[in-house]
């Protein structure tokens, strides 16, 4: 291990030297010096084939070319030998299995899912991440502030990426300190990372994503806890609040978003980015869950298809532009965001199923998929 | 607002669907220049086909042919005119990334450049590689098994014709609308109804599913030949390695491609009708659209290089003067790879939250395929051990291909190891990863194969000297355009940006430029090539059997005669031409009237309607995709009434033919 470490950090300062910044080669985190790392043997390994490979192929067509001198040692009979198939079956699979028993220790290790307090490291972080139409918004749960295109981490502390994404498909790639994980609309997915040293590295979503893709990229600055400390403090003395409302004027789709901070954020604002009910009158996922379990809302149910409905008020254009659709009409059980007809309404409002009824719980509360629960406990339902 | 420019309105008429005179993009320069381009030439061609009163010759000859040579040609046609189309549309995205640093926009903006990656892959991936490799299997495999056809010529004639609808659907997008903005394999939801507005996501759907349906068919005929119409005594493990590779391949074919059909008809479903399988709301769920296209995506990559594995088989061993090293393990090697190549196909998406355990089954799963396919490399470089190697053309785009795929198979495996892939997912790595094993496999092996069995075709070599320039240009200009590639990974550089902030990115994207521009004129030297060769055909003719070959491919005619075998050939072992070579074999010369497939024009009138059909479908013109439906399926059934199907050659006819020999 130490000699692929040494080997490694000839190969990385001789990178340096040519003055571009190689982050998957020369990391500044853990989690990215493991991966460069199991990269580093992964080349090895396979390099023991492949060198003699490139060396035959190249070889051995000049040296038995036709108009060689001596052609004594043609061989056209020469189609079979059980030596050296052996030995090409026998090499590859031997360097397989190294390569798999690294791949399974690895990638155990290196669960983009596990925290890293095996580290040692200070106190976690949590950022929730969320991937906007074209902007990353950061929101610090328990310093209560948020910012868009700007990361600020403490150095030397684990950072607990929570991900989603408000409309389409995006990664949050910070290569210097190591991999990437998806972020998906109604879905939570984690990702750990530490930023060992100081510094300032570049950010990007790494899954194309729509027109504004492009612009996606934000500074990650890793701090020391006071420079952190202070950047929160101003952030919470200066900026205005995140709530719903600003959230949602927030998620309109726009290009090449400048750095901005929210002073404060509203309580769960994540849960509801995550199960898509940040906006009034729209049922959050985990009650939708519920009411299917329940047995779904029926033939009835269909004229609450308002309340469920998210991507038709996010239609975009083809140059990102947001294009209003009529809503969808609601009349069925009747609550206010539509036109109900109400002789129903009474009735409904009150069974388990009712829509007004689901809107009215509490997302944070009740048997949220999300949040309180850990992944497998979900998978376990 | 996001931008200052407007998709046109959606507005809908009974007459047009919601086609409007604002959808043709007049004010794009780009592509008003390409369509002068386009109509000038169109209009060139057509006036020279008037002229010289082609269009009849044309008509009866090919377009309407079922002659699997003819359709074989045709494909390969199909796909140069289509590389010409993908390769115009790489050399803009590397002139745009070349310029885009630092807050310079380049020439394209997000919403062209967007189109550009996505036809680029795309075309290169549906209607270049996989018309590559179907024309090789159309043209080699009948003769080398000593077929006088494939299992179900008009079927084959079908096949092709509703390809050439997709890639005409594809093409039409430029012109009139626009094309997805969404990626090769359009993952939702950004395909989806909400997120890809407009009519580009739809021209995609639409051609893929019609050349679909010809890939579909085009599989299992190649399959019923294979096993049906082999030349008598011609066991399975008799056969060439390069038949062995089509057989392999259309099973894969067959066995994949519906899965992308399906996934394809499920996201029309979302797009058309409402549905929401891949929606973020009322419980539909992206990720089983990823999992779906994966499923038939990597055997798909797989489809496209296992025929170029037989290819640089065939061409080995002929240059080497032996016999393939390790028949047998050849075999066994690419049913291996069939095999696995269905269970790998989660390692295109390690980074989407699966389990540990579940990225580490797919990581080795994905690494175990690099030993059948390492054993088939080390099988090619010791059959040339102890050969008799003769360094033409073929030979050395054979061992460009050795070199460039060994390294990117060794790229492949450090993508499969799930941890280093969270990094270099979605890298340039990658895209260096894949056309280094697309480029340096497929690519390679095609102009391997097409140096190779060109006197097959047409009875005269290639020109020597034009080929060994464009191999080299592309060689080099490989490596120009796509080692800069891999350094920008291993910086974490995101591919499909159409412009980045890092200056410092820069200089490797203008080298990568340099390698595209040579690899242009690797291309110009390939159609050079063609012309010269073309034009000094008696100087280059060369009689039936040029590279003292060993399949059976080669017993025949250069160009074979229609009927490929004056008789029935019987065949005992391997390498059956060698063998008759050994024993002084002839054909005989009591000749009998030959049983052939009559040509059709359904195929084309079928393909056609296709076309229209799908045209329909991407602009809601519901009246016209209803009738072309109908029209559709009555000239389906109305051809099954057709019984002039057959006729025969007179015996007389084949003595003449046979006499004459090969004409040049």
């Amino acid at each position: 291990m130490y000699r692929t470490r040494n080997l490694l950090l000839a190969a990385a300062g001789a990178v340096a030297l040519s003055g571009c910044q190689y982050d998957v080669l020369s990391p500044a985190g853990w989690v990215g010096d493991q991966q460069r790392d199991l990269l580093i043997i992964s080349v090895l390994l396979m390099l023991i084939v492949i060198l003699p490979v490139l060396f035959m192929s190249v070889y051995f067509p000049l040296r038995y070319r036709a108009d060689r001198e001596d052609t004594s040692d043609y061989d056209p009979e020469f189609e079979h030998s059980n030596k050296l198939e052996a030995v090409v079956w026998g090499v590859p699979i031997l360097i397989i299995v190294a390569l798999g028993y690294y791949t399974y220790v690895y990638t155990h290790r290196l669960d983009p899912y596990r925290p890293l307090d095996h580290l040692e490291a200070g106190a976690p972080v949590e950022v929730q991440a969320v991937s906007l139409d074209w902007k990353w918004l950061f929101i610090y749960p328990e310093q209560g502030i948020a910012s868009v295109n700007e990361l600020v981490v403490p150095a030397g502390r684990p950072i607990n990426f929570s991900l989603s994404s408000s409309t389409v498909m995006n990664t949050l790639s910070i290569p210097a300190l190591g991999g990437m994980v998806y972020s998906m609309a109604g879905m939570e997915t984690k990702l750990h990372l530490i930023a060992d040293e100081e510094g300032v590295y570049p950010g990007r979503s790494a899954h194309y994503s729509g027109p504004g893709f492009a612009g996606m990229v934000f500074d990650t600055t890793a701090t020391s806890d006071e420079e952190f400390d202070a950047w929160v403090e101003g952030i919470r003395a200066e900026a205005g609040p995140l709530t719903r409302e600003t959230y949602l004027a927030l998620e309109e789709p726009s290009m090449n978003e400048p750095v901005r901070h929210y002073g404060s954020v509203e309580d769960g604002l994540f849960g509801r980015i995550v199960e898509m009910c940040v906006e009034e009158d729209k049922v959050c996922m985990g009650h939708m869950m519920m009411v299917d379990q329940n047995g779904g809302g029926g033939l009835e149910g269909i004229g609450d298809a308002a309340a469920y409905s998210y991507d038709r008020g996010r239609t975009i254009d083809g140059f990102g532009n947001r294009i209003e659709l009529p809503p969808l009409e609601s009349h069925g059980s009747g609550h206010g965001t539509g036109h109900g007809t109400d002789h129903e309404a009474l009735n409904d409002s009150e069974a388990p199923n009712g829509l007004a009824y689901v809107l009215a719980m509490d997302p944070n509360a009740l048997c949220s998929p999300f949040g309180t629960q850990t992944e497998k406990e979900i998978n376990g339902i | 607002m996001a931008s200052e420019h407007l998709q046109p309105a959606e507005t809908f008429s009974p007459i047009f669907g919601r086609l409007t005179l604002d959808w043709i993009p007049i004010h794009e320069p780009i592509l008003i220049g390409t369509f002068a381009g386009v109509a000038l030439g169109g209009l060139l061609v057509f006036a020279l086909m008037t002229y010289f009163r082609l269009w009849v010759p044309f008509w009866k000859n090919w377009v309407t042919t079922v002659d699997h040579k003819k359709i074989g040609i045709m494909y390969m046609v199909l796909a140069f005119v289509m590389m010409v189309r993908g390769f115009a549309d790489a050399l803009m995205m590397r002139g745009q990334q070349a310029m885009a640093a630092g807050g310079s926009e380049g020439w394209l903006p997000p919403h062209h450049y967007d189109q550009v990656f996505t036809a680029h892959g795309v075309i290169m991936i549906f209607f270049v590689a996989m018309a590559f490799v179907t024309g090789f299997m159309n043209y080699v495999m009948p003769l080398q098994i000593g077929a006088r056809d494939v299992a179900f010529p008009f079927l084959n004639n079908f096949s092709f014709w509703m390809t050439v609808a997709g890639a005409l659907l594809v093409n039409i997008s430029l012109f009139v609308g626009e094309f997805a903005r969404v990626g090769w394999l359009a993952f939702p939801p950004l395909s989806g109804a909400n997120y890809s507005t407009g009519p580009g996501m739809d021209y995609y759907l639409w051609a893929l599913q019609i050349a679909g349906v010809g890939t579909t068919l085009s599989g299992i005929n190649m399959i019923a030949t294979i096993v049906k119409m082999r030349a008598p005594g011609m066991k399975l493990m008799d056969m060439p390695i390069f038949t062995w590779t089509a057989l392999i391949t259309n099973v894969l074919i067959v066995a994949a491609f519906p899965v992308l059909t399906a996934t394809l008809a499920l996201l029309t479903l979302d797009r058309y009708m409402d549905f929401r399988f891949f929606t973020n709301d009322f419980g539909g769920n992206a990720m089983m659209y990823v999992n779906l296209i994966w499923i038939w995506g990597h055997p798909e990559v797989y489809i496209l290089i296992i025929p170029c594995f037989g290819i640089i088989s065939e061409i080995v061993s002929t240059f080497s003067r032996k016999p393939i090293f390790g028949y047998r393990t050849m075999v066994w090697a690419t049913g291996c790879i069939m095999v696995l190549s269905f269970v790998v196909w989660l390692h295109h998406f390690f980074t989407m939250g699966s389990g540990a355990d579940v990225n580490t089954f797919f990581g080795i799963t994905t690494m175990i395929i690099a030993v059948p396919t390492g054993v088939k490399i080390f099988n090619w470089l010791f059959t040339m051990y102890k050969g008799r190697v003769r360094l033409e053309v073929p030979m050395l785009w054979t061992i460009g291909f050795l070199v460039t795929f060994t390294i990117g198979g060794m790229t492949g495996v450090m993508l499969a190891v799930p941890p280093v892939d969270f990094q270099l997912h979605n890298t340039l790595f990658l895209i260096a990863h894949f056309h280094n094993v697309i480029i340096g496999g497929v690519v390679f092996a095609v102009f391997a194969g097409v140096t190779y069995w060109w006197p097959k075709a047409f009875g005269f070599k290639l020109d020597e000297v034009w080929g060994k320039r464009a191999f080299w240009l592309w060689f080099v200009g490989f490596y120009v355009a796509f080692m800069p590639l891999y350094a920008l990974g291993l910086m974490g550089v995101t591919r499909r940006m159409n412009m980045y902030p890092d200056a410092g990115w820069q200089p490797y994207f203008i080298v990568a430029a340099i390698g595209a521009l040579l690899i242009l004129a690797g291309i110009l030297c390939n159609f050079m090539n063609f012309y010269v060769s073309i034009r000094d055909r008696k100087r280059l003719a060369c009689g039936s059997d040029p590279w003292d070959a060993r399949t059976l491919e080669w017993a025949t005619q250069s160009p074979p005669a229609p009927y490929n075998f004056p008789e029935d050939v019987s065949v005992v072992g391997r390498e059956a031409f060698w063998q008759m070579k050994k024993e002084n074999y002839e054909f005989s010369t009591d000749y009998q009237p030959i049983h052939m497939p009559m040509g059709t024009a359904s195929g084309v009138i079928i393909s056609g309607l296709a076309l229209i059909f799908g045209f329909a479908m991407v602009w809601y013109i519901w009246w016209l995709a209803i009738a072309t439906f109908v029209a559709m399926l009555a000239v389906g059934i109305a051809h099954t009434f057709n019984y002039n199907r057959d006729y025969y050659i007179p015996a007389d006819e084949v003595r003449q033919t046979e006499a004459k020999g090969a004409l040049v």
